[in-house]
């Protein structure tokens, strides 16, 4: 009995997958805090499933990028229970889970995060294997976007941010760019699970968030130690 | 006979990972800290978001630690304790909910503790306590009179009005140029010195027991700036031993005025100040001389440790104070009395 967690961006995703089959699967998106359902959500589900947490084998989890807080919470949970509950840990890319929505499409798929200030957390996933075609990273999005214009390839766009950044992926793209329909703009557990499948389990305590990102505190001392040696 | 009582307790709530396990609420089984300080250093102060970051990465190794050293396995043990707050949010997040997969994943009762709480409960791991008690919690972010007339009760009878006495600790020792933390640097140097600044001592109004080091450390950082201006070079032994007695004079004839007001039977510090020597000295002296019997925890049991949170929280999992999946971390929590119910 594998369990599923997302808890990377303001969506909570949650799955039960046992022999290829989704027991019971929940998404929301209701942007309440993480921290304080996550855990009632799983125990919910858990519960409704008639599974125990004795009766988990495996645990996967989204690693990240997304919210510092979010992927933490996820990350803590899937640690804690796979370390005492003494089963595999496997985590997958938070962007690859939500590009899993765009599998089977003819061309790219670019799962976008909005991180403020006209920043992403992004990717570009080749659409029939999920392949890595640009890696994970926290970019200026329009920079990116004319990265992604280079493949001249149309390319399905997905995220539950999408519309915040709309007009800039349809200047920049023009007919290349395609949007992923409302349902398939959120992460999925099910997916998560499915995508552990190609991942290598996890040494449970060295298991870290991926940011994508340092902390401002650590880019302010970079700048400043720059601005010293200059 | 009742069975023992194994509480394992975690603690996250500002920059140390911590996870202990302690029997009967009275005895260290285990008690492992990772802490943080040197990746704060060369930023002056705790960064909460590398604290959180270093929080995910220790968390699982610091709670197995503890296990391995209590020899204990997650059925052994009665309950979890976890800070609930006050803290750092990001930072009490994560050990909030690794103490809620732990508790889930093995059926155990989860208990919410208030930091403050802990810190005072870290005495009963050294003697039993005896009510009514006066506690002195001082620390980097605290200054808190707090009365007890008995388990849980707690009565905030004076609290600081703007810094916490290691705070003021913490900035007067950046003007003397001194390396964070600063409280044992200017400690150290208060020792080496003959001579002492005198700066004011700030009592508030007649018969409060709130403390204020806002005015004291500008009065040090003034000195500072009119010596510089006349261009005398400040003795910075003489400033540190000034600045020390200030706080040290006040603190311990508030603490005297409230036992002796209070009548109580024991006066107890707590948190990381109460490290501080000249403190330490000044207060045992005093309560010695007042006969009235006064503890301070040894040194790793002053600072942060997850096992004064299981020393507090065995008491609350025997009051049947416990918590579901639903705890959340709380960066404001109050400290409310237990015996009123839930906190
Ligand atoms: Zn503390």
């Amino acid at each position: 009995m594998i369990l599923g967690i997302d808890t990377s961006n303001s969506p909570l995703a949650i799955a039960l997958v046992k022999d290829d089959t989704v027991l019971i699967e929940e998404t929301q998106n209701l942007k309440i805090n993480h921290s304080l359902t996550a855990m009632p959500a799983i125990e919910e589900l858990m519960k409704k499933a008639k599974i125990a947490p004795g009766d988990l084998t495996q645990i996967v989890v989204a690693e990240g990028p997304g919210s510092y807080t979010g992927v933490r919470i996820g990350l803590t949970i899937a640690k804690t229970l796979a370390w005492s509950l003494k089963i595999p840990l496997v985590s997958v890319s938070s962007l690859k889970v939500l590009a899993a929505n765009g599998q089977d499409f003819d061309g790219l798929v670019c799962p976008v995060m909005d991180a403020r200030r006209g920043t992403v957390f992004t990717a570009l996933y080749d659409g029939q294997h999920l392949k890595t075609v640009i890696s994970d990273q926290h970019s200026d999005f329009k920079t990116f976007l004319k990265q992604v214009r280079m493949q001249e390839r149309p390319v399905l766009f997905t995220g539950v941010d999408l519309e915040i950044h709309r007009s800039l992926i349809e200047e920049t793209l023009g007919e290349l760019a395609h949007f992923a329909p409302f349902p398939n703009r959120l992460p999925r557990a099910s997916k998560l699970i499915a995508l552990a499948g190609g991942e290598n389990v996890k040494e449970v305590h060295h298991t870290v968030p991926e940011y994508r990102r340092i902390t401002e505190a650590e880019a302010n001392l970079t700048k400043t130690e720059k601005g010293k040696n200059q | 006979m009742n069975e023992d009582i194994f509480v394992l307790g975690i603690e996250t709530s500002c920059d140390e990972t911590a996870a202990s396990v302690v029997k009967n609420g009275t005895e260290i089984i285990s008690n492992v800290v990772a802490s943080q300080i040197e990746s704060h250093k060369r930023f002056g102060g705790v960064v909460p978001e590398i604290a959180s970051r270093h929080h995910v990465e220790q968390i699982t190794i610091v709670i197995e630690e503890a296990l391995q050293q209590a020899n204990l396995s997650p059925s052994e043990l009665s309950a979890v304790a976890v800070t609930e707050g006050p803290g750092l949010v990001g930072a009490l997040l994560v050990g909030v909910n690794a103490a809620k997969a732990f508790a889930f994943a093995h059926s155990l009762p989860l208990v919410g503790v208030h930091h403050i709480a802990g810190h005072i409960y870290a005495n009963r791991l050294e003697q039993e306590m005896e009510f009514p008690l006066l506690s002195l919690v001082i620390s980097g972010g605290h200054t808190e009179l707090i009365l007890m007339k008995e388990h849980g009760d707690f009565t905030v009878i004076g609290e600081t009005r703007d810094d916490a006495a290691g705070e003021a600790y913490d900035k007067v020792a950046r003007t003397l140029n001194l390396p964070y933390p600063g409280g044992p640097h200017i400690d150290r140097l208060a020792h080496q010195s003959a001579e002492a600044v005198d700066f004011p001592r700030v009592w508030l109004e007649e018969g409060s027991y709130d403390f204020s080091f806002s005015g004291l450390k500008s009065s040090v950082l003034n000195y500072m700036h009119n010596m510089k201006q006349r261009g005398e070079t400040p003795v910075p032994e003489a400033v540190a031993a000034g600045f020390q007695n200030s706080v040290v004079e006040v603190v311990t004839a508030k603490t005297l005025r409230a036992a002796r007001e209070f009548g109580v039977k024991q006066v107890i510090a707590a948190g990381g100040v109460a490290a501080n020597k000249g403190l330490r000295k000044s207060l045992t002296e005093t309560f010695e001389k007042e006969g009235i019997p006064f503890f301070i925890p040894p040194l790793p049991l002053c600072t942060d440790n997850a096992a004064m949170i299981a020393a507090a929280g065995t008491v609350m999992y025997e009051k049947g104070l416990t918590g579901d999946m639903a705890m959340n971390g709380r960066p404001g929590m109050p400290l409310n009395s237990w015996i009123l119910g839930f906190n």
